[in-house]
C-alpha cells in the first residue's frame, strides 16, 4: 500500500512558485512553498506543496491561468 | 531649500519607502530564490510583489514578463543590444537621452542602420515622419515617452500603431513618465517598456526594469549577462524562460522592497491626482517664467502636453552661472547644462550651452514655484 504524504507542483523558478502560490491562495487552496524534494529534482529551488486530495482541482486551476509548471508529483513517505 | 531636480532623482522619499528598506534589512535580508528556507522565500515574495505592482501600474498580463535591472539605462541596453542585429534598421528621435542614443551609436558601428527622426523645435515627434522613415529592414522604433529636457510627451499609442502596422517593435524609455503619467502597455501599443525606480516612481536608486510583451521573440533577445539564477542549477547553461533568462546574480532586493512600497504609495495617491497636481504646478511655472523679461522658455509651453520638467534660459547668462546662483544664494536645486542629451539641445537650439531645468515633483508646492519665480526674476533683473 502506498503512503502518499502530499503532492508537489514542480516549477521552473521561485518566481513561478510565487505566481502559483498567489493563484492558489486566491482560489482558497492550502499550499506552502518548500525546498524541492531530492527525489524530484537536484535543483536548489522551491516547489509548491499541496494536499494530495487537492491535486486534481489544482491542475484545473493552474492550467486555466496560463502558468508554466513542470508537473504535479505525489510524494511518498 | 527648494528641490527642483526630480527629473534626475525624485526627493524627498515617501516615508513608507524608507520604512520598507529598513524593514527588509531588519527582518529578512535573505537571498531571494536561492534557498528554500522561510527568509529566502520572504525575500523572493517581496521581489514578486514588486513585480506584480509594476504589472498593475503598466497593465502587464504576466508579472514574469518584468525584468528587473539596475536602472532604465540597463533596461534600454538590454532591449537594444539584446535584440538588434547587424543589418537591422532602427528608428529613433532627435530628442533622446544618451541612455538611448549612446547604445544606438555603439550599435551603428556594428553595421546597424540608425535613422534619427528630427523632432520639431518644441520637442515633438511627428507620427508621419516616423512612418516615412520605416524601411523593409526596420525592426524597432526606439523613443522616449517624454523628453528629459523639456518634458514634451510623444504620442505613444499612435506611434505604436504605426509600429504594429509595419510589424516592427516599439521600445519606450519611460524614465520621465513612469508613475507621473498613465502608461498602458496594451492600449499604448508598447512592446518593450524601460522604466526606472528613482524618478517619478519615488523608489530607491538602483531599481528599474524592462517589460517584454508577447510580440517580442525572446529566442532572439539575448541577455546582457548570464550567471546564477537559483533555477535550473543542475545545468551549466542559462535558463531560457522569463524572467530568469535576463536576471542573473542576486538582485537589489532591498531596493525592490522600497520600490514595492513606492508603487503602493503611488496607487494610494492615484496617478490621476499626481498628474493633475503636477500639471497645475507646471502651468503656473511656465506662465510665470514667460512673464519675466529676458527669460526664454523652451518646449511646447503647454503643461497639458508635457511632464513637470521645464527648461529655460536667461539672456546674457550661462546656465551654469544661473544654477550656481540658484543653489548658493537662493537654495534652489536644479540641473543646468546639457542634461545628458546633446541631441535634445541640438533640436531645441540650445547646444552647446544648454538650459536651466526645473524638474518639479509631487512634493513641490505652488508657493515653492512662486519663490523660484521670484528668484529667477531677481537674477534676470541684475543682468538687464
Amino acid at each position: 500500500m502506498t503512503n502518499i504524504q502530499y503532492a508537489a507542483i514542480l516549477v521552473p523558478s521561485t518566481s513561478h512558485a510565487l505566481k502559483v502560490e498567489k493563484i492558489l491562495k486566491e482560489a482558497a487552496v492550502t499550499c506552502k512553498l518548500i525546498p524541492v524534494p531530492r527525489q524530484l529534482s537536484s535543483d536548489c529551488g522551491v516547489c509548491v506543496r499541496i494536499n494530495n486530495s487537492d491535486a486534481h482541482a489544482v491542475k484545473t486551476i493552474i492550467d486555466s491561468k496560463n502558468v508554466t509548471y513542470d508537473g504535479i508529483f505525489q510524494i511518498e513517505k | 531649500m527648494i528641490y527642483f531636480d526630480n527629473a534626475a532623482t525624485s526627493w524627498p522619499t515617501p516615508p513608507c519607502v524608507m520604512e520598507a528598506l529598513a524593514q527588509f534589512l531588519q527582518n529578512c535580508g535573505a537571498n531571494p530564490g536561492r534557498s528554500g528556507h522561510r527568509l529566502a522565500i520572504d525575500a523572493a515574495r517581496i521581489v514578486y510583489n514588486t513585480r506584480e505592482a509594476i504589472a498593475k501600474l503598466f497593465n502587464v498580463s504576466d508579472p514574469l514578463r518584468i525584468i528587473f535591472t539596475m536602472n532604465v539605462t540597463e533596461a534600454i541596453n538590454l532591449a537594444l543590444r539584446g535584440y538588434v542585429q547587424p543589418g537591422d534598421n532602427i528608428i529613433t528621435s532627435s530628442m533622446e537621452h544618451n541612455s538611448m542614443m549612446r547604445p544606438l551609436r555603439d550599435l551603428e558601428k556594428t553595421s546597424v542602420q540608425l535613422k534619427v527622426v528630427q523632432c520639431s523645435q518644441n520637442g515633438k515627434l511627428d507620427v508621419d515622419d516616423v512612418k516615412a522613415a520605416i524601411q523593409s529592414n526596420t525592426v524597432m522604433i526606439a523613443i522616449n515617452h517624454a523628453s528629459n529636457v523639456v518634458g514634451t510627451l510623444q504620442s505613444l499609442s499612435e506611434i505604436g500603431k504605426v509600429a504594429r502596422n509595419h510589424n516592427v517593435l516599439l521600445l519606450v524609455d519611460a524614465a520621465q513618465t513612469g508613475g507621473a503619467y498613465p502608461i498602458d502597455m496594451i492600449s499604448d501599443n508598447i512592446d518593450l517598456l524601460a522604466f526606472t525606480g528613482h524618478k517619478s516612481l519615488y523608489g530607491p536608486t538602483g531599481t528599474g526594469g524592462l517589460i517584454i510583451n508577447e510580440r517580442v521573440d525572446i529566442n532572439r533577445l539575448k541577455p546582457l549577462k548570464t550567471g546564477g539564477t537559483g533555477s535550473g542549477s543542475e545545468k551549466e547553461h542559462q535558463p531560457q524562460f522569463l524572467p530568469d533568462k535576463y536576471e542573473s546574480g542576486t538582485p537589489n532586493v532591498v531596493g525592490l522592497a522600497g520600490l514595492g512600497a513606492a508603487l503602493h504609495w503611488i496607487s494610494q495617491q492615484d496617478i490621476k491626482n499626481i498628474r493633475s497636481y503636477e500639471l497645475k504646478l507646471t502651468a503656473h511655472l511656465i506662465s510665470g517664467l514667460q512673464q519675466i523679461r529676458n527669460v526664454k522658455v523652451y518646449g511646447c509651453l503647454d503643461a497639458a502636453h508635457q511632464t513637470a520638467t521645464v527648461s529655460f534660459n536667461i539672456d546674457g547668462l550661462q546656465p551654469s552661472e544661473v544654477g550656481l546662483k540658484l543653489d548658493e544664494q537662493l537654495g534652489i536645486m536644479c540641473r543646468v547644462g546639457l542634461h545628458c542629451s546633446p541631441a535634445s539641445h541640438n533640436t531645441i537650439c540650445t547646444f552647446p550651452n544648454g538650459t536651466i531645468r526645473f524638474g518639479l515633483g509631487f512634493f513641490n508646492t505652488l508657493s515653492e514655484v512662486d519663490a523660484a519665480l521670484s528668484a529667477v526674476k531677481q537674477i534676470a533683473k541684475v543682468v538687464s
